[in-house]
């Protein structure tokens, strides 16, 4: 098929109706993967992680991980849904060499989540509620790395690598209803959806929810119908859209694309599509002949789950605070403007500095930390904020040592990149760094009687009313005390030296 | 002296082996010298482990000699091993070429309680290619030939194990059955064969054919040496999420109970379904024999009926192949076994290899499998199918509501001869006529020999008795076949003329 010229944004909107529906598969962090004993930890060397089971060699029998029935049914009592009484796992049958068994263990019409709803907010405080038709869980497959060839796929590679260390991680796929009436705001609201469902699935702590390690993945399901028609039209599923900004501009590009292709009077080819972050366009992949047959059938080496009413019960207790309500409550706590909020949230500070709060930092200082200093050192390492080797509980020891004026705030900063630096904690950092502040009284005054003696005619200058002249024997003492005299407590003293 | 111990029933030889009369290692080494001299005719075993079966003997005579008391009831004693059974220190093929010699890197775990329990592995046995049919005629390394009549068939898919059993080339040996693997080849080859409760033997390490039907067992020349061996191979694993968590019945209090030979106020109902039409005369007046035995024995006949057993074949072939071909996909080159190189793309090869490493019956059950699971055709064949598993089941309540064990010939004919039905399905697929319904139900049945059919050969060949009980009711089926086993001595197999 030839590319269609894209329709313009504004026109497809103005003919067309998006239908749009959004599948994320989120990685539980469990220890141990889904049916197996073997470690899920990411980045291990290739097929170290493995054993029988999720090998799955001849013979070889899955068990089902607690933790992840668990964390599958948080996620869907989060999510508002219905926790299915008894539930099967299925077996999805198809051929890859990804795939140990070659049949995925998933779930089919029995998933032990299903008929929810999540409330998204837009940018302009517009709430959305997005249907979730289900939420189910699964195993990962292996990872496939294609060599030669000019397209890292797998047709016309010399040949492939096969690791298995992710065959059988556990998986929750989310699925949403169709979500109706977006209009020009479906990529908004795509993109609005994940990053809720993110933030919730990260409040739960069951999942590091990380779209560039895949820990979290997303496809985008859509069509078009004539405006008002109510008709559905062929829909494609891209995938291989892995950031929040990508979700948006998939969603963008396929009604743009799709509104070509059906004004050149041709049909929606319902396929695979794979989005491409450079273009930020999508192309055909896997082509789904008459809706593939995984010839699906209740897994008969597992039993069935029947999770107790006091079981759920007792997970819906454990539920956190969730992110709208906390981010609504610490709005208010630390009086922040939306945008304010939205800098944080967007930073990813907003945990860091509540838990800094909460080991004893005042909000004030606690954001200011984090959003401009150590924001500006993940900037330099190119780590994501949390990723900064410090913890809240140093970052707030730093500014107690502030408050208490141990330290003046650029000496706090030496000991906060001594932290980052893996020399200790805080009180190690400055003990070690020798970074205390001068509080001997009579040694600053000596300092500060030999710069002004230094300098007689920057005294005669303060003493006929030119205080700023000050700064410069505040300078001249902060450079003798090598920075570790507190500046103010200086420039009060030559004040006083110099009356 | 090594064919006397050959003879010898495993509790005899455990006696003498525990009593430091006849060491283990002689032992074994009477057994691998029987295989050697006539496995050439029968072709039993796939894979004979003569080292490792030595040394695991070695290590039970030491721990003997230094006082420490024997790991099990059998310690020491040989046993041949069903070749769909991982073990770690032995190919494992399944019968299959396309798993030709694959060495697990793990134990199953029936294997290793077998090694804890201080029992000799001798070896692997033949069996029809993944434990599909009826004869071992389709295991992929050559058919294994009836001890009584090497022109016939041992049955199968065990063929192998109850082959060896009769030949005397291992007391004890393990089968798995999935719509009668154990009883059928037991009942052609004049053995005790046993198929536990769906969970009540690990399937861990059993290599799958029909995973919800599928069930490991013991097999021997006694029932009562079943009894020990299922007592040993029994009970809850962790690593099988079908297994049962709960204490393996009693079976060997329930022998020696039975043993005694009184069986009142016993109900033995006879399935009105099984052993009518298609039942060959031989076999059927072997079992009015029996029947009449058991009721000398004190106990109660009663007539049952299980209307919906005629539709078990049916169903049987429609949920066997469908996991079968589920199952089996694993089986694409990628991994582990055979590869057949020359191919371009992963599928090219996947296909290819597939093609080569599959046989006929196997293809042609997945083909079936494939057909039955696909959309539009599910509910049509896979969910009627489970519909008719659920009313043999409700059957099977009934009947157990109305007796304590049903009882029917073990297969409808005797064993046949080598080539007979190998071109017919159908007519193969009817071997497992009368066995099929227990494991589609997950229930507990055995085999115990019940006589020779006359009209059959001159000779005459050997027929099974088979005992049906409910789930988890293992000590009443043995304590029925352990009571009719002592009332009524079964002649000896043949001596298989080297």
């Amino acid at each position: 098929m030839t590319t269609p010229v894209l329709v313009a944004y504004d026109e497809v909107v103005e003919r067309f109706d998006p239908m749009l529906g959004l599948e994320v598969h989120v990685e539980l962090n469990t220890h141990t993967k889904m049916f197996c004993g073997c470690p899920t930890a990411f980045g291990g060397e290739p097929n170290t992680q493995v054993c029988p089971t999720c090998l799955g060699l001849p013979g070889s029998l899955p068990v089902v991980n607690r933790t992840a029935v668990e964390s599958a049914m948080r996620i869907g009592l989060a999510l508002n849904c219905e926790i299915a009484p008894w539930c099967r796992f299925a077996r999805k049958n198809y051929f890859y060499p990804d795939m140990p068994k070659n049949f995925q263990t998933s779930q089919y019409d029995e998933p032990i989540a299903f008929d929810g709803y999540l409330d998204v907010t837009l940018d302009d405080g517009t709430v959305v509620r997005v249907g979730i038709e289900r939420a189910h869980m699964e195993e990962d497959t292996g990872k496939s790395l294609h060599v030669g060839g000019a397209t890292g796929r797998i047709h016309g590679a010399e040949y492939s690598l096969l690791d298995y260390n992710r065959a059988g991680v556990p998986l929750i796929e989310i699925v949403t209803k169709m979500i109706p009436d977006t209009g020009a705001r479906a990529p908004e609201v795509a993109r609005a959806y994940v990053t809720a469902l993110r933030d919730l699935v990260k409040s739960l702590g069951v999942s590091d929810v990380r779209m560039d390690q895949g820990s979290m993945r997303c496809d985008v399901n859509l069509s078009l119908a004539p405006k008002g028609s109510g008709a559905l039209g062929t829909r494609t599923e891209t995938k291989n859209v892995n950031s929040l900004r990508s979700v948006e501009r998939a969603v963008r590009y396929e009604m743009t694309r799709q509104a070509a292709v059906l004004d050149a009077g041709e049909a929606i080819v319902q396929e695979t599509r794979h989005f491409e972050e450079q273009s930020g366009t999508t192309r055909a992949g896997r082509r789904k002949e008459t809706s593939e047959d995984y010839r699906y059938f209740p897994e008969p080496d597992l039993v069935p789950i029947a999770p107790s009413r006091e079981w759920v019960d007792e997970l819906r207790a454990t539920l956190p605070e969730r992110p709208w309500v906390r981010r609504a409550r610490l709005q208010q706590e630390w009086s922040l403007t939306d945008e304010e909020l939205r800098d944080l949230v967007n930073a990813g500070a907003l945990e860091l500095i509540e838990a800094t709060v909460a080991a004893g930092a005042p909000a004030g200082e606690a954001r200011s930390w984090w959003v401009s200093y150590l924001a500006q050192q993940a900037n330099v390492r190119e780590v994501p904020l949390e990723e900064l080797p410090i913890t809240p509980g140093a970052v707030a020891r730093v500014i107690a040592l502030v408050a208490s004026g141990q330290l003046t705030t650029a000496l706090a900063r030496q000991a906060v990149d001594g932290v980052l630096a893996g020399e200790g904690t805080p009180d190690q950092v400055v003990a070690a760094r020798g970074l205390a502040v001068v509080s001997d009284e009579g040694e600053l005054v000596a300092a500060v009687d030999a710069a002004l003696a230094a300098q007689p005619d920057v005294v005669e200058k303060i003493r006929g009313g030119k205080v700023a002249a000050a700064g410069a024997i505040v300078g001249a003492v902060m450079k003798a005390t090598r920075g570790k005299a507190d500046a103010k407590r200086v420039r009060e003293l030559v004040l006083e030296r110099c009356s | 002296m090594s064919s006397e111990l050959t003879r010898l029933t495993a509790v005899e030889l455990a006696e003498k082996i525990h009593s430091r009369e006849v060491s283990a290692v002689e032992v074994a080494r009477a057994h691998l010298d029987r295989i050697a001299e006539v496995d050439g005719q029968v072709h039993a075993f796939l894979h004979v482990a003569e080292d490792a079966a030595l040394a695991s003997a070695t290590l039970v005579d030491e721990s003997l000699a230094v006082g420490t008391p024997p790991a099990s009831p059998l310690a020491g004693v040989p046993l041949a091993l069903k070749d769909v059974f991982t073990t770690i220190d032995m190919p494992t093929t399944a019968g299959s070429k396309i798993l030709e010699g694959w060495r697990p890197p793990y134990d199953a775990t029936v294997a290793a309680r077998l090694r804890a329990a201080g029992i000799t592995i001798l070896g692997k046995t033949n069996m029809d290619e993944f434990a599909m049919g009826s004869s071992t005629e389709h295991s992929a390394y050559g058919t294994t030939h009836n001890p009584w009549d090497l022109a016939r068939v041992p049955g199968g898919s065990g063929g192998g194990s109850a082959a060896a059993l009769a030949a005397y080339e291992a007391p004890l040996a393990i089968g798995t059955d999935t719509g009668g693997s154990i009883r059928q080849p037991a009942a052609f080859t004049g053995t005790v064969g046993v198929k536990p409760t769906y969970g009540g033997v690990s399937r861990y390490g059993l290599i799958a054919c029909a995973s919800s039907l599928d069930q490991g067992g013991p097999c021997a020349r006694t029932v009562l040496d079943a009894a020990l061996l299922h007592e040993v191979i029994g009970g809850y694993d962790p690593l099988d999420s079908t297994s049962i968590d709960a204490p393996v019945p009693s079976v060997v209090a329930a022998v020696r109970e039975g043993a005694r030979g009184d069986l009142s106020g016993l109900r033995v109902g006879i399935v009105r379904e099984l052993g009518g039409e298609g039942y060959q005369p031989g076999v059927r007046a072997s079992f009015e024999q029996a029947t009449a035995q058991l009721e000398k024995l004190g106990a109660e006949l009663v007539e049952v009926s299980c209307p919906h057993f005629e539709y078990g074949l049916a169903a049987y072939y429609l949920i066997l192949p469908s996991e079968v071909s589920s199952n089996l996909a694993r089986f694409d080159a990628m991994r582990y076994g055979l590869r057949v190189p020359g191919a371009g793309s992963a599928e090219e090869v996947m296909a290819a290899t597939r093609e080569a490493g599959f046989g006929a019956e196997v293809k042609r059950r997945i083909i079936l499998g494939t057909y039955a699971l696909s959309s539009g055709y599910y509910d049509a064949y896979y969910g009627q199918a489970q519909k008719v598993r659920t009313l043999i089941s409700r059957d099977f309540a009934a009947a157990f509501s109305q007796a304590d064990v049903l009882v029917s010939p073990a297969t409808p004919t005797t064993a046949f001869p080598i080539g007979d039905k190998i071109d017919d399905p159908l007519a193969m697929y009817l071997n497992d006529l009368a066995t099929i319904p227990t494991n589609l139900a997950g229930t507990a049945a055995l085999s115990v020999p019940s006589g020779l059919a006359a009209d059959d050969s001159v000779v005459g060949l050997p027929v099974g008795l088979q005992i049906m009980a409910p789930a988890l009711g293992e000590a009443v089926m043995y304590r029925v076949a352990a009571a009719y086993e002592a009332s009524r001595p079964f002649p000896s197999a043949p001596e298989v003329s080297p």
